[in-house]
C-alpha cells in the first residue's frame, strides 16, 4: 500500500533524506527508528505530501505523491509531531472542521464522531478548548483527527512522545487493534514500543536506511536486546 | 470547493472565538464615527457620507492588516499548517478560504456602521446610490488591503513583522495618490511618470467610485490588486509552507 522509491530531500546543504526506498503492505506496522535528526520526520512529511521531495517518488494506495497529492491525503491519516491543532477551538468543533474538510456529512459524520470519540476516549474533553488539554489528551485528539475517515494508511510521527506510561499503553493497544486491516507507519525512538506493536523495523540514520528487517530477526541476528542492536547499528555507522 | 468552505467557516468562527473580532469591531466603529464628526460632519451642512468614507483609507491602513496578520503567520508558528496541509485541501482553496473569511468579517464591520447612513437619512435627503457605491468602494479597498496583508502574513512567521510590512505596503498605496505627494513629486518627476504613480495610488480610484462613477478602470484596479496579491500568497505558501 506504500511504496517508496529513492526519496530524497535536502534543506540547503543538509541532506535530510538521502534516497530511501521501502514497501509496506496491508497488515504491516512499520516501525521507523532512528536517532534524532535522522530524517524520520522529513520522510513522513513527504509521504503526507506536506513536503515535496527533491528526487524520487512514492505511492500511497496506488496514488503518486507528486501527481495526485489530494488523493493521497484522502487515503491517509497523518499525525504530525507534537499533534498540531487549532488551540482556540473546542475538540468537538475541531473534529467537525476535519469532517468538513474530508467531506464527511450527515449520518456518516455522526457515526464517525461517535466511533472516534469512544475509540480515542476523549468523551470527557469533547467541549473543552484544545489549548486547555493536557499533552496526552492533545495527542489523542490528534489521533482522532487522523482516524476519523478510517483511512487505509496511517502515518504517525512519534505518537507516544510525552505521554505517561498508561497513555502509552493505550495508544499502543489502539495501534495493535487497528493493525490487521491497515498499513501503519510509526516513527519512534522508544525501542520497547517497536517490540510491542511493530512487525517490521526500518532503522534510518543520516537519511539512509541501514536496516530493513523485523524486530525478532534483529534480536536473533545480534543475540541481544533491541536497545543494544540500535546502539550498535547507529553508532558504528556514524562513527 | 469543500476545502474552501471548510477553511472559510473555521476561520470566520475563529475570529469570534477569540477577542480579536470584538476588539477590532469596537475600535473600528469608534474611530470611523469619531473621525467623521471631528472633521465637521455638522458644519458641512450636507446630508452625505463623503466625510465618513474619506476617513476610511487611513483607518484601513492600520485596521485591515491587523485582521490579516494572523491568517498565515499564526498557522505557521503554531505548526497547525501541517495539519491543514495534510487534509485533502489545495493551497489555493486554503488561501481563498481564509481571504474570503477575513473579507466577509470586514464586510460585517462595514455593515455595522449602519447608524451613519441612518443619521444622514434622518437629517436630509441623501443620494442612496452614492452611499451604496461608497460602501462598495470601501469594501473593495478593504479587500485589496487584506490581500496585501494575507501575502505578508504568508511571508513572515512573526505576526508583528507581517503587520508592519503590510501597513507600509498599504500606506504606500494610499499616499501615492494623495494630493500632497503628487504635488511634491511633480516638482521633479516628468508628467508621464507622475501620472503613472498617481494611477497606481489608491486615492483616485477610491474617490471616483465614491463619487458614484463606476468605471471599469477603477473596479479593475481593485480586482487586479486582490487577484495579484492573493496569487502571490499562494505561491509563497506553496514554496515555504514547511520552512
Amino acid at each position: 500500500m506504500i511504496s517508496v522509491k529513492d526519496l530524497r530531500r535536502s534543506f540547503g546543504s543538509i541532506v535530510a533524506v538521502d534516497g530511501i526506498s521501502f514497501e509496506a503492505k496491508r497488515g504491516d506496522v512499520l516501525g521507523f527508528l532512528g536517532p534524532n535528526g535522522a530524517g524520520k520526520t522529513t520522510a513522513m512529511r513527504m509521504l503526507a505530501c506536506f513536503l515535496t521531495p527533491d528526487g524520487g517518488t512514492a505511492t500511497v494506495c496506488g496514488h503518486d505523491i507528486l501527481r495526485e497529492p489530494l488523493k493521497v491525503r484522502q487515503s491517509l491519516g497523518y499525525l504530525a509531531e507534537n499533534a498540531p491543532a487549532y488551540n482556540e477551538m473546542t475538540v468537538g468543533s475541531f473534529l467537525n472542521f476535519v469532517c468538513d474538510a474530508r467531506r464527511i456529512y450527515g449520518r456518516g459524520r455522526k457515526d464517525a464522531l461517535a466511533r472516534i470519540v469512544t475509540r480515542c476516549s476523549i468523551e470527557s474533553v469533547y467541549h473543552q478548548t484544545i489549548e486547555t488539554l493536557s499533552k496526552g489528551y492533545r495527542r489523542r485528539v490528534g489521533l482522532a483527527q487522523a482516524l476519523i475517515h478510517d483511512p487505509p494508511v496511517l502515518i504517525l510521527d512519534e505518537p507516544t512522545d510525552g505521554l505517561d506510561p498508561n497513555q502509552k499503553h493505550e495508544v499502543r493497544q489502539l495501534i495493535s487493534r487497528m493493525a490487521k486491516d491497515k498499513c501503519i507507519v510509526v516513527s519512534t525512538h522508544i525501542l520497547e514500543e517497536v517490540e510491542a506493536v511493530c512487525n517490521r523495523t526500518i532503522i534510518i540514520e543520516r537519511g539512509k536506511i541501514l536496516v530493513d528487517s523485523t524486530p525478532e530477526e534483529l534480536k536473533r541476528k545480534y543475540q541481544t536486546s533491541l536497545d543494544e542492536v540500535f546502539r550498535k547499528i547507529t553508532r558504528r555507522k556514524s562513527a | 470547493m469543500n476545502g474552501f468552505w471548510a477553511v472559510c467557516k473555521r476561520e470566520l468562527k475563529g475570529y469570534f472565538a477569540t477577542p480579536v473580532a470584538y476588539v477590532f469591531l469596537v475600535i473600528f466603529l469608534f474611530f470611523s464615527g469619531y473621525l467623521t464628526f471631528r472633521r465637521g460632519f455638522f458644519e458641512v451642512g450636507q446630508a452625505d457620507m463623503y466625510l465618513f468614507f474619506s476617513n476610511l483609507p487611513l483607518l484601513f491602513v492600520f485596521m485591515v492588516p491587523s485582521t490579516a496578520m494572523r491568517l498565515w503567520s499564526e498557522e505557521r508558528r503554531s505548526g497547525s499548517i501541517e495539519l491543514l496541509m495534510s487534509l485533502p485541501i489545495t493551497v489555493t482553496q486554503a488561501v481563498l478560504g481564509k481571504f474570503v473569511a477575513a473579507w466577509f468579517f470586514i464586510g460585517i464591520a462595514l455593515l455595522l456602521t449602519f447608524p451613519m447612513p441612518l443619521t444622514v437619512y434622518y437629517l436630509g435627503h441623501p443620494d442612496i446610490g452614492l452611499i451604496i457605491t461608497g460602501y462598495l468602494g470601501s469594501f473593495l479597498m478593504a479587500g485589496s488591503f487584506l490581500a496585501i496583508g494575507c501575502f505578508f502574513s504568508a511571508l513572515a512567521k512573526s505576526q508583528v513583522i507581517s503587520f508592519i510590512l503590510a501597513v507600509v505596503a498599504c500606506a504606500v498605496l494610499v499616499y501615492a495618490g494623495m494630493p500632497t505627494t503628487v504635488n511634491y513629486l511633480s516638482t521633479f518627476l516628468p508628467a508621464g511618470i507622475l501620472e503613472a504613480v498617481e494611477n497606481m495610488g489608491l486615492q483616485t480610484h477610491f474617490e471616483s467610485i465614491q463619487r458614484g462613477v463606476l468605471e471599469f478602470k477603477d473596479l479593475s484596479y481593485f480586482v487586479l490588486l486582490i487577484i495579484g496579491w492573493v496569487a502571490g500568497c499562494s505561491i509563497i505558501l506553496d514554496e515555504r509552507k514547511a520552512a
